[in-house]
Parts: structure tokens; C-alpha cells; sequence
């Protein structure tokens, strides 16, 4: 295995020709692309699922959340059939509300996706802001920041995540819970998340802070600031990159956990996970598809962007495990 | 051996000072205790009294200081929203969610390094790949979603098990076991099997790829070497030496087995205290969550503890010089 | 079988059969970009209590060819041609449940890294006495009591109260002197050492040596010696082998081999080797790399290096043919037609004389 790498890499370096597309097409991640199926498949569900979720709106026969679409009189509706009553067809069926599952499904992976990436992108600017300080700077912040990562990371991040939830929630008034539950996932989730990306990019940045270049940037008397972000940062961005694509794998199970446990988003905004609570109430019942098809969307979203993940970090860093 | 003892206890009690930290500041700042129990119809003197009763009127630290004497007696007041004392909530919900816990954990540990130690001697049969591809599904699958499934194959349309609750339960005075009816052991696979997936597949993969980089190591070729059949060279020396890095994993994933409960219990509607945690949150019933909180800390902190120890005892190279590398 | 050398010339005791017979052994590592071949047509013989030192280059395919005899190699390695008897015996197309009971046994191996050839985990005791009731019938008692004697003969002091120990509680030296221990522990008629000194401190080395070198010749077991160090074949071994790129390049009595190599390789090998009773300034170095495995030319392999190198030898590839001694895999010794010797190629030859006078 590792013989195959070095030789690609070998490879790679002494035939790579100018340009930047081309210089990416020859890339070794491009290569290792195009040799795993897997991940080709995967991508094309993920590419798939995304775009899905982004053009909800012109894609979705209704909008599930405007209740003047919905028709009641359609509930429970089987998928593949076309209603006696309104005419319409419904390709993963209705709800108990009449609702569109295939509709509920495209806005509820916008919601998802949503809290997602925010989750993430929260996560990764916390954890690499505190990552660089620790590192660049030392001393007590340094000690301060990684003692509470360590005590943080003696939890599991789904518990963390649950605690702030519910932190954040005894702060807020009861009246304000369902307006501001995505906000409060979001904060949430990032909060429990933070603790990788400032391990990683602390460690990075003790070993770029030591290197030459730095040192001499120092002597030249550049500030503090400038050397920051414009030479540690670069170098510090490439392991940040790879555990935020894990992270949105672990972020989307994370905020389906939540408002499956009833505690992330409220049903008249379902998300994936609220759409799944919802649906096992039918299951006994008979409706299965209220369950089973929001269930195998969530299923192909974290499974492919899951994948996608693993095989990034193994192209960009093999020495993350 | 004493100082090693020393300061992983001393580093055990900072991370119990600090979660009880956090657990008291949600007491002393998030939401009114006295309006939370008493209500909008109170009257002041009403307020003011249980106030000076619950303490609230002394200086901080001296509240802090009175609430660590209260947790370590577990003492942890009165419930917001049941009225009743978090203790005894506890208490009764407790043996649902270790008796889960620990079959969880017994399904995931036994059947993880089986699964692993198979797959790492045989890389590259069909069975072993079917088991790797399995595995990473069962890795990236949310945990609800596998119970969910779960209880739609299993209970729904095919009706072998039961979809939810704990069964018959036998109350042996200070404990409640359903390990004892037939309803109660059969109530307990699905939950235990959601519960313990993820750790068997994490157990799995952790076993496999310490075991195959064990068997590439020079005292295994020697063993081979010398002559030592298969089995003793796979199953005492590769083993041994695949299980010391393994333990430490697997200690932590037991604590995370406990705190995953928690999903399991809502998907089951098993009479846990995961699912009280649950409800807590919902509520924002705070005694309950930092009740909850400092329970799981200590559950971690012990099985850190634990883990410790145990890697000491097995690892002669700790063992006997008192330290090492 | 022309290559397999006659023993008339270098055994008078002549041991008819020899303990180990390699013949045209090839080699493979299947890999997606082609299969290389490690090992090519390598052909040797071990006589009983006799010490075969095997030298060459790291990659040359020295370890490998020790692999091989235990079958041993690290997959997808495998043995593509060839044979390999023992006591007369063909061992090479044993299945490995069939191989097991030879190792050890018959086929003792001695690796090199005395540091991580114990187990850590288990007490030196633990591992010795579960050789020994691998191999012999003996009761727990029993073994034990081999175990110390073992312990003993191979130079632990106070053995009982060593027993117990594990590994890390040894120096390097005494390590490598348990893995003797373990490695003769069933009586095996060959030992492969591979590089068993290497990874010692220099002052150790000669004793172990001088100890494996004492045993062997105590109960008659052959040895396979693998090393790069020349120093070390010219003290212990009575025949010397030279393998480069994968190839058997020169085979012969020691003492002939370093008085007078007869391939060009093992010239400049001889050439290269420090004496201190000459100035390091005019140590010779052979030009060049070992090709990889990759990239082994038609022909000799060794030609691109060679200063002696003609068209012939980019051509057709030499067999061992008798030179001096000994063989040499070299187009200089064709009986029928003899490559002459290029002039300039005598500035590796001037302090040989004395290399044997160590």
C-alpha cells in the first residue's frame, strides 16, 4: 500500500505539467478519484443530495412549510400514487398533513445541510482562532485552552452538545425556543465540535512557528499579526480542511440526533432528523414511508458525505488517522 | 507506581471540580430556581423564605462549597418539573440503563475483537471484506436511525421482538432487573444491538489494525521463527500485544456507551436515565441535568481511572521499572 | 546443476549430503506495476557445521534468500523457481502448515534486531520454555530446567533469577544472547543469522559471534550467515557467498575470496573495506548504485559499474563458472573464452594483499 503511494507520489511530482487545471487533473487526488468507485459514487450522491436541498424550491412539487399548500384531505397518501381527491401525485407519498414527503425531504436536507456547514464552519473558525493562539502565542493561554479542550474531550461531543442545548435554552425565554432552535443547534453543535480543530491547528502552527522562514520573518521584523495569517495560517489550513469534512458528516448526524431526541428542530421546521421522529409514530400504523424515506436520505447523506471525508483525509494526510 | 497512582487521581478530581463547576453555575444562573419551584403566584415572603432554606442567600462560594457537600453525598435537590428528589429519580431509572449499558458493551466488546482478529488473519477473504464494507455503514450511520430501522424490520413486519419498553421486570428491592423474564431478555436485543453497533464496528477496526501491525512486528516473525504454531503465535503472542493499546480505547468507548444511551433509550422508550436526561433538557428541569452531568462525569473519570490501572497491570514494561517510556 | 558447487575441492572431510541445497531459486514480488524479481537463479550449498557467510549490499537480496529458506517472506513475496532441499529433503513446496514443524526444529533463525525479536510481553522464561515443549516432549518441569541450562550456555549469569524477566530488562547484548538461546533451543541442524550483529554496540559483537560461532561448532549446526560486514564473515565464516542485485555473484573459500576476489564487485568490495594499517584517504569506492529491483539491467548486472565491462556483458547474462577457489558469476572467467582485464581497473587491487591479515 504505502509503496503504491510513494510511487504515485514519486510520479506525481516528476510529470506534473503547467496550468493550474491540468496541474489539478494530474493531481494524485484526482487520480486517487478516478480509481475508487466508491467515491465516485458517493460524490455524485452528495453532489446530488446538495443540489437537491439548494434548489428545493424549484424543485419540490409544494412547500411543505406554507400550510395554504397543504392538503389535508390528501393525508396519508401511499407514494406512487396520484390522489382521488386533489388530483396531485405524490412520489414518496403524504403525511398526516397532507404533506409532500418528497417535498418535506428536499426542505428538510436544506435544514440539515443548513445547520451542517453553519455548525462546521462555527466549529472550525472557534477551534483554529483558539488553535492559533495556543500555539503562536503559549504560555497560559495555551495551557488554558487545551486544559478545557482536554476536559471537553473526556465527553462524547453529542453529550456536550445536548448540555449546551439545554444551557443555552435556560437562558432563553420559553415563547423564544421554536423561532431560535436553529441558531441555538448551530451554536450548540459548533461549541462541542471546536476542540479537534484546535489541536490540530496548534500543533501545526508549533511546528511552522519553528521553522525558518518564520524565524527570519521574525528577525525582519514583521508583526506578530501579518506573520499569523500570512505564512502560519496557509500552512495550518490543509489538516483544518480535512477534519471539517469529517466534521459535516458528524455535524449533519449530530443536528438529526438532536431534533430526533425532540430537542433540535421544531416539527413546523423539520429537518431529517425531526421528519424521522415524526415518522416513527406511522410506523405501527402502517405509513411507512412518513418513516422510511426521510430515513434512507439521511442514511445516503451521512454514509456518502462520510466517505467523501475518509477519502480526503487519506489523500491530504495520511498521517491523520 | 505511587506517583503514577497520585497524579492520575489528583487529575481525576480537577475534572470532577470542574464539571462541578459548570454544574452549579447552571444552577445559580440559568433560569430562578425559587421562581421555577414556586411558580409566578407566589408571594415575596414565600420567595425570600425558601430562598434562605435552599441557601441562596449566602455568598457564592459558600454555595458552591454547599453544593459539592450535597453532590458528594448525592444529593442533587428537588426535580423543577416532577416535584421530586432528583436522587430518587436517579436511582430507580439506574438499573435500566446499566443493565443496557453493560450488555451493549459486553455485544460490542466480545463481537468487536472476535470480527476484528478475524479480519486481520483473514485480509483478504470475501467475508472478511464483507464485514469491512458493513462495517464502515455501520460507522456512519446516526445511531437513531439504526434503532429505527431496527424496529421497523424486527418489530413491525417481521414481529420477533418487541418495539419498545423494557419488558416484565422483576424488583429484587434495591434493584430492578428484567434480565430475568423471557419478555425482559427479548426486550433487551434491539436496544443493546443500536447500542453497541457503533462501538462493535469502532472496536472492530481498532482491533484489525492493531493486530496486522502487530503481526508485521520482529518478535512475531521470530515466533514464527521458532517454530510456534499458528495459534500460539496468532491467538497469545499476536493478541496480547494487539489488546494492551486496545484497552484503553475500548475503556473510553464504555463511558460513551453509557452517554449514547441516551439515544437509545428515547428510540426504545427504554426507562432509563439517559431518557430523563432527555426529558430535563427539554425542560430545562436543571437539578436533573447537572444531577445527570456530574453522574456521567463520574462515570468517565472511574473508567479513566480504571483504564489506567488496567494498562499498568498488563504491560510488564510499566510494570516492573515503576514508570518506563 | 553445473552451478552447484563441487565439494571435493573445498571439503576433504566430505559430508556427502549437504544440510542446505539451494538451486536456481527465483524470487517474485507480484505488485501492480509489474512483478520484480528479487531473487534470480541463487544456488548454494551448506555443508553440516559448516558457516556460509552471505555479504552484499542492503537490497542486494542477502536477507531475502534467508527468508526464503524459512519461507518466511513478507507477502506478496513468493518463491517462483526453483528448489530448496534440506537433508536431502525438498522443502521449498511445503504448504505452511507442513513448514511449521521445521522451524525451529530444523531451520533455527537468529534476526537481527535483538531489541524487537522478544516478545515484550512475555517473560524470557515463558518464551523459551514454550519453544522447547513446542518442539520436544518434555514436561513443564523439564523444560524449565533446559531453559536454564540454555540460559547458561549462551552466557547469562545467574540464570534463575533471570527466568522470570522480560525482555526489557536486558542490555542489547544479552537480548541477542536470549535469541541464541531461543533460536538453538530445539537443536536445529542450520541456523540462518540474519545480520545477528548488527545492531549491537561494537564491543559486543565480537563476543556474540564468537558465542554463536562456539555453539554451532559444539553440536554441528550449520550456519547461514547474512551480514554486510565483511569483517564479520572473515572471522566467522568458512565459505563466503556475494550476492548483488538479487543475483549469487561470487561464491568460494573465505580466506580465497578475500585474498583474491575474483569478480569485479567483490574487488571493489574488498577494495572499499577500511584496515587500519592504511590511510583512509585512498578507500576505494565503486562507482555507482545498485540498480533497483525495478531496474536491473539485461545482461550482468553489475556491468554499468564494472571497469572491465564490454559489450558482451550488456548482452548475456554469466552463470557462476569456476574462478580460483571458488565461482564467480563473471564473463572474465569463461573457460572458453576469457574477457580480458582492462588496465586502470588495478587501482582497487593494491591493498588486498593484506586484508587477510587481520
Amino acid at each position: 500500500m504505502s509503496r503504491d503511494v510513494q510511487a504515485r507520489e514519486a510520479g506525481g511530482v516528476a510529470t506534473r505539467p503547467p496550468g493550474r487545471l491540468r496541474t489539478f487533473l494530474a493531481s494524485d487526488i484526482v487520480h486517487s478519484w478516478k480509481q475508487q468507485p466508491v467515491v465516485i459514487v458517493a460524490t455524485l450522491v452528495t453532489l446530488t443530495l446538495f443540489a437537491g436541498a439548494l434548489f428545493a424550491p424549484w424543485i419540490a412539487p409544494q412547500n411543505p412549510f406554507d400550510p395554504g399548500q397543504l392538503q389535508l384531505i390528501d393525508a396519508f397518501t401511499p407514494p406512487l400514487t396520484t390522489s382521488e381527491f386533489s388530483g396531485r401525485f405524490y412520489l414518496l407519498g403524504s403525511d398526516s398533513q397532507g404533506r409532500d414527503v418528497f417535498s418535506a425531504i428536499l426542505y428538510g436536507s436544506r435544514i440539515s445541510l443548513l445547520v451542517g456547514f453553519a455548525a462546521v464552519l462555527f466549529a472550525l473558525v472557534l477551534g483554529t482562532a483558539l488553535g492559533l493562539s495556543a500555539g503562536f502565542r503559549g504560555g497560559w493561554r495555551d495551557a488554558l485552552i487545551m486544559r478545557i479542550a482536554d476536559v471537553q474531550l473526556t465527553f462524547p461531543s453529542i453529550l456536550m452538545a445536548l448540555l449546551i442545548f439545554g444551557v443555552i435554552r435556560g437562558f432563553l425565554p420559553r415563547s423564544m425556543h421554536a423561532e431560535v432552535a436553529i441558531i441555538v443547534l448551530i451554536v450548540a453543535i459548533g461549541l462541542s465540535d471546536w476542540v479537534q480543530y484546535a489541536r490540530a491547528v496548534r500543533g501545526a502552527t508549533m511546528v511552522e512557528k519553528n521553522k525558518e522562514y518564520v524565524q527570519a520573518a521574525r528577525v525582519i521584523g514583521l508583526p506578530a499579526g501579518k506573520i499569523l495569517f500570512q505564512h502560519i495560517l496557509p500552512n495550518v489550513l490543509r489538516p483544518v480542511l480535512v477534519i471539517g469534512t469529517i466534521g459535516l458528516a458528524l455535524a449533519i448526524i449530530a443536528e438529526a440526533t438532536l431534533s430526533f431526541l425532540g430537542v433540535g428542530m421544531p416539527p413546523t421546521q423539520p429537518s431529517l432528523g425531526t421528519l424521522i421522529r415524526v415518522g416513527q409514530d406511522y410506523m405501527f400504523s402502517g405509513e411507512w414511508w412518513i418513516l422510511l424515506f426521510p430515513g434512507v436520505a439521511l442514511l445516503m447523506l451521512a454514509l456518502s458525505v462520510n466517505l467523501l471525508g475518509d477519502w480526503l483525509r487519506d489523500v491530504l494526510n495520511p498521517k491523520l488517522r | 507506581m505511587l506517583a503514577f497512582l497520585i497524579q492520575r487521581v489528583l487529575q481525576a478530581i480537577f475534572v470532577m471540580f470542574v464539571v462541578a463547576l459548570i454544574a452549579f453555575s447552571l444552577f445559580h444562573y440559568v433560569g430562578d430556581p425559587v421562581l421555577n419551584m414556586l411558580g409566578q403566584e407566589a408571594t415575596e415572603a414565600d420567595r425570600a423564605e425558601l430562598r434562605a432554606r435552599l441557601g441562596l442567600d449566602q455568598p457564592v462560594v459558600v454555595q458552591f462549597y454547599n453544593f459539592i457537600v450535597n453532590a458528594a453525598q448525592f444529593e442533587f435537590g428537588i426535580s423543577y418539573r416532577s416535584a421530586r428528589p432528583v436522587t430518587d429519580l436517579i436511582s430507580e431509572r439506574l438499573p435500566a440503563t446499566l443493565e443496557l449499558a453493560t450488555i451493549s458493551a459486553l455485544f460490542a466488546v466480545i463481537m468487536g475483537i472476535v470480527l476484528g482478529i478475524y479480519t486481520a488473519l483473514h485480509r483478504d477473504s470475501w467475508l472478511s471484506r464483507f464485514i469491512m464494507t458493513a462495517s464502515l455503514i455501520g460507522v456512519s450511520l446516526p445511531t437513531f436511525l439504526i434503532g429505527v430501522l431496527l424496529i421497523y424490520l424486527f418489530a413491525v413486519e417481521l414481529g420477533w421482538l418487541p418495539a419498545f419498553g423494557r419488558g416484565e421486570v422483576v424488583d429484587l428491592g434495591w434493584w430492578n432487573t428484567g434480565l430475568l423474564t423471557r419478555s425482559g431478555l427479548a426486550s433487551l436485543i434491539l436496544p443493546a444491538i443500536t447500542l453497541g453497533l457503533f462501538q462493535l464496528t469502532l472496536i472492530m477496526r481498532l482491533v484489525r489494525a492493531e493486530m496486522l501491525e502487530v503481526l508485521s512486528t520482529d518478535y512475531i516473525k521470530f515466533a514464527r521463527a521458532r517454530g510456534l504454531p499458528r495459534r500460539a503465535v496468532h491467538l497469545r503472542h499476536a493478541l496480547k500485544n494487539t489488546l494492551i493499546p486496545v484497552i484503553t480505547i475500548i475503556g473510553l468507548q464504555l463511558g460513551t456507551i453509557i452517554a449514547f444511551a441516551i439515544i437509545t433509550e428515547t428510540v426504545f422508550q427504554w426507562p432509563g436515565v439517559g431518557a430523563l436526561f432527555i426529558t430535563a433538557v427539554r425542560f430545562v428541569d436543571i437539578p436533573v441535568m447537572a444531577a445527570y452531568l456530574m453522574m456521567i462525569a463520574l462515570v468517565f473519570v472511574v473508567i479513566n481511572l480504571v483504564v489506567d490501572l488496567l494498562y499498568y497491570a498488563v504491560d510488564p514494561r510499566l510494570r516492573v521499572q515503576g514508570g518506563g517510556k | 546443476m553445473s552451478s552447484i558447487p563441487s565439494s571435493a575441492e573445498r571439503s576433504p572431510a566430505a559430508a556427502p549430503e549437504p544440510v542446505l541445497s539451494v538451486r536456481h531459486l527465483r524470487v517474485e514480488f507480484p505488485t501492480r506495476h509489474g512483478t520484480l524479481v528479487a531473487l534470480d537463479d541463487v544456488s548454494f550449498a551448506i555443508a553440516p557445521g559448516e558457516v556460509l557467510g552471505v555479504v552484499g549490499e542492503s537490497g542486494a537480496g542477502k536477507s531475502m534468500t534467508g527468508n526464503a529458506v524459512i519461507q518466511l517472506l513478507e507477502p506478496p513475496g513468493r518463491i517462483a523457481d526453483g528448489e530448496i532441499h534440506l537433508q536431502g529433503r525438498r522443502i521449498d513446496n511445503l504448504a505452511e502448515d507442513d513448514f511449521v514443524p521445521l522451524r525451529g526444529r530444523h531451520i533455527g533463525m537468529i534476526f537481527q534486531d535483538p531489541l524487537t525479536s522478544l516478545n515484550p510481553l512475555f517473560s524470557i522464561g515463558d518464551q523459551l520454555i514454550e519453544t522447547l515443549r513446542t518442539h520436544l516432549p518434555l514436561s513443564e518441569k523439564q523444560a524449565r530446567e533446559r531453559a536454564l541450562a540454555l540460559l547458561s550456555e549462551v552466557g547469562i549469569p545467574a540464570p534463575e533469577t533471570r527466568l522470570d524477566s522480560y525482555p526489557h530488562q536486558f542490555s542489547g547484548g544479552m537480548r541477542q544472547r536470549v535469541v541464541i538461546a531461543l533460536a538453538l533451543a530445539a537443536e536445529p541442524e542450520l541456523i540462518i543469522a540474519d545480520e545477528p550483529t548488527t545492531a549491537l554496540d561494537v564491543s559486543v559483537q565480537a563476543q556474540i559471534l564468537a558465542l554463536l560461532k562456539r555453539l554451532c561448532a559444539e553440536r554441528g549446526t550449520a550456519v547461514m550467515l547474512v551480514t554486510h560486514d565483511m569483517g564479520v564473515i572473515a572471522e566467522t565464516a568458512d565459505r563466503v557467498a556475494v550476492m548483488y542485485a538479487g543475483r549469487l555473484i561470487e561464491i568460494g573459500p573465505v580466506n580465497a575470496v578475500i585474498r583474491a576476489p575474483q569478480h569485479p564487485y567483490t574487488e571493489g568490495l574488498m577494495a572499499s573495506i577500511p584496515a587500519v594499517e592504511h590511510d583512509l584517504e585512498r578507500l576505494y569506492q565503486i562507482e555507482g548504485a545498485m540498480p533497483r529491483l525495478a531496474a536491473i539491467p539485461p545482461g550482468c548486472p553489475f556491468h554499468p559499474r564494472c571497469p572491465h565491462a564490454q559489450a558482451r556483458c550488456e548482452r548475456e547474462r554469466p552463470d557462476l563458472m569456476p574462478a580460483g577457489q571458488g565461482q564467480a558469476a563473471c564473463w572474465l572467467h569463461d573457460p572458453d573464452d576469457p574477457l580480458p582485464r582492462r588496465a586502470g581497473s588495478e587501482k582497487a587491487r593494491p591493498r588486498r594483499e593484506n586484508a587477510h591479515e587481520r
